[in-house]
């Protein structure tokens, strides 16, 4: 069981454009940031947004191909779709919540009925059968929407930002629900998620896209490792600039060097850590080959840590210490440098 | 202006020879066929007015406008007209009744089958007018939901629409209801004023009124008083705020 989806679609300021497989042996997530078209992908693989051009086959059989004048209503397509919000029926109880898919397709009342229960137990709801949505909590009605997505035993099962509508206390609950239920579930699997977190914890292959298109994609420890957009970059937390090497220097846009680590030669990514980031006062000497002029801007804390933006010819998050805060006085602002090791510098081609 | 003849009718009311009153055979005949009428009058334009709401709602059609305003227009025309109207549509040589009878024999004008038609045709707008608004602001989110699940659109009408417009559809049915329980301009021109077959009880209000039997017209009009007033009680949560 697979998808394959070659979309390109305008819907208001959004032009989807991408194509995306997404085969039955890996848990796909797409990531990226809001607006970025994910929630359109969803809903075009489903049938709920009528794509321009491209072709979506789900399970070997074409469902939309606008140019042959294809396109199979939702109903017809063999998919299950988990929303962001639980989207329950509000005037049925839990289990016939579950079992409308079945019933739909004509399953009589009793079979249908059993199979709910078994799908509600599996997602630990068994003791909710009777409830009406109402009566249910926010994570207890998203754990009904799962069980009644799994119930039809679709080809394709669409999870679209599962657990952000949900308040943070019931998130890792259903968070270990939905990964022991992917885990297991026998079809193609998609998540959309805006946070990468999450995408860690759910899918096994990770799709970013950035303003609809597909900017990187590949399994998650690769990915992670070696980001190739900048917003995926600073949701892992790591510094992303881009240039051109040439031996043990990268020159940026503008104009700016950073030294590296291992040569290299033309377009590349240079990703910082930035607990590999040193901020003073007064400009360094030492081993350190990169040096750079700033301006400390944002301060949070995290923890007894804090992240500051510091902005100038090479823009940076750097991490120090609470203590280092208070001795700089980064909080209030003005002229920093920062230095890395260039050993401390990591470089993918771009 | 509206308490004071409501308290006139009250007040002049026969309270002793009510139950009397209301017991005469013709005024126990047109409470009976007031009600089949007005239940006939309300099926019909359920049967019409919630397909027909729910295309207003939901398709997107050149005219549309036009269509809309002209369900809504039997709410503002003197139901004289509709019936006058009726009678050119569906009269023995109206242009829709003429074919009517040749194909099957049957007239709509001039009996039971013509008053549910005069009361449908002044009801049914008010069922339209709730039921559309009700199919426009419902959450959509369910349907597309349950599409996803496999449900066509049938079964999705079925099974989630109509489970979510109920409560403004029984409102709308109640509106119309009442409605079409008060016909009388409509129902007298195109229906006529039989007993038995036409003669509503609005009908034999007037004719009681016109003949001097004010007791039986004052009995009866308490009694559709008392009709409206309960269905404004049923409607108050809607229509009122909540209590």
């Amino acid at each position: 069981m697979s998808v394959q989806a070659r979309i390109d679609l305008t819907l208001g300021s959004l032009h989807l454009d991408v194509d995306l497989h997404v085969e039955d042996t890996a848990v796909v997530a797409v990531v990226g940031p809001n607006g970025a078209g994910k929630t359109t992908l969803v809903r075009a693989v489903a049938g709920l947004a009528p794509i321009d051009r491209g072709r979506i086959v789900i399970d070997g059989v074409v469902v939309e191909d606008p140019s042959a004048g294809i396109r199979f209503a939702p109903e017809g397509r063999g998919i299950g779709v988990v929303f962001q919000e639980p989207r329950l029926f509000p005037n049925l109880s839990a289990q016939e919540n579950v079992a409308f898919g079945l019933r739909a397709r004509g399953t009589p009342k009793a079979a249908a009925r059993a199979v709910a229960a078994h799908w509600l137990d599996q997602v630990g709801l068994a003791d909710c059968e009777a409830r009406r949505p109402a009566a249910l909590s926010g994570g207890q009605a998203q754990r009904v929407a799962l069980a009644r997505a799994l119930a039809t035993e679709p080809a394709v099962l669409l999870l679209d930002e599962p657990l952000a509508a949900v308040d943070a206390s019931a998130r890792a609950e259903l968070r270990h629900v939905l990964r022991l239920e992917l885990r297991r579930y026998p079809g193609a699997r998609l998540v959309v998620t805006h946070d990468p977190i999450e995408a860690a914890a759910l899918a096994d292959r990770v799709v970013v896209i950035e303003g609809g298109r597909i900017v990187q994609e590949g399994p998650l420890v690769e990915v992670t490792a070696r980001p190739r957009s900048p917003w995926i970059a600073s949701m892992l937390g790591l510094n992303l600039l881009s240039g051109v090497a040439r031996n043990t220097t990268v020159r940026l846009a503008n104009g700016a060097a950073v030294a590296i680590g291992s040569a290299a030669e033309g377009p590349t990514f240079v990703a910082i850590r930035p607990n590999a980031v040193s901020v003073h006062r007064e400009r360094p000497g030492g081993s350190a080959r990169n040096v750079w002029p700033g301006e400390a801007a944002e301060l949070h804390l995290v923890g007894d840590r804090a992240r500051i933006r510091i902005t100038g010819p090479v823009p940076l998050i750097a991490e120090v210490t609470a203590a280092a805060v208070a001795e700089l006085h980064l909080a209030d602002g003005g002229p920093v440098w920062a230095s890395v090791k260039a050993t401390e510098i990591e470089t993918y081609p771009e | 202006m509206v308490a004071l003849p409501l308290s006139a009718l009250i007040v002049r009311a026969p309270w002793s020879s009510l139950p009397h009153d209301l017991h005469q055979r013709e005024a126990a005949t047109a409470l009976r066929l007031s009600l089949e009428t007005s239940l006939g009058a309300l099926a019909v334009s359920a049967l019409l007015g919630v397909p027909l709401a729910w295309v207003l709602a939901r398709r997107r059609f050149p005219g549309r406008a036009a269509v809309r305003a002209l369900v809504m227009l039997p709410m503002v025309l003197p139901p004289v007209v509709g019936g006058i109207a009726l009678l050119y549509a569906f009269g023995r040589r109206g242009v829709a009744g003429r074919v009517l009878f040749a194909l099957t024999g049957w007239r709509l004008v001039f009996n039971t089958s013509g008053a549910i038609l005069a009361e449908a045709f002044v009801a049914m707008p008010f069922l339209v007018v709730t039921a559309e608004a009700a199919f426009r602001s419902m959450d959509r989110r369910t349907e597309e939901a349950a599409a996803t699940l496999g449900a066509g659109p049938g079964y999705r009408f079925r099974r989630v629409t109509l489970p979510a417009v109920a409560p403004a559809l029984a409102a709308g049915a109640a509106l119309g209801w009442a409605r079409a329980l008060g016909e009388f301009g409509a129902t007298i021109t195109f229906a006529g004023n039989f007993p038995g077959t036409t003669q509503t009880t609005p009908l034999l209000i007037y004719l009681d009124i016109e003949s001097g039997h004010d007791g039986t017209a004052l009995a009866l009009s308490l009694l559709l008083l008392a009709v409206s007033l309960a269905v404004l009680v049923g409607l108050r949560d809607r229509w009122l705020g909540s209590p």
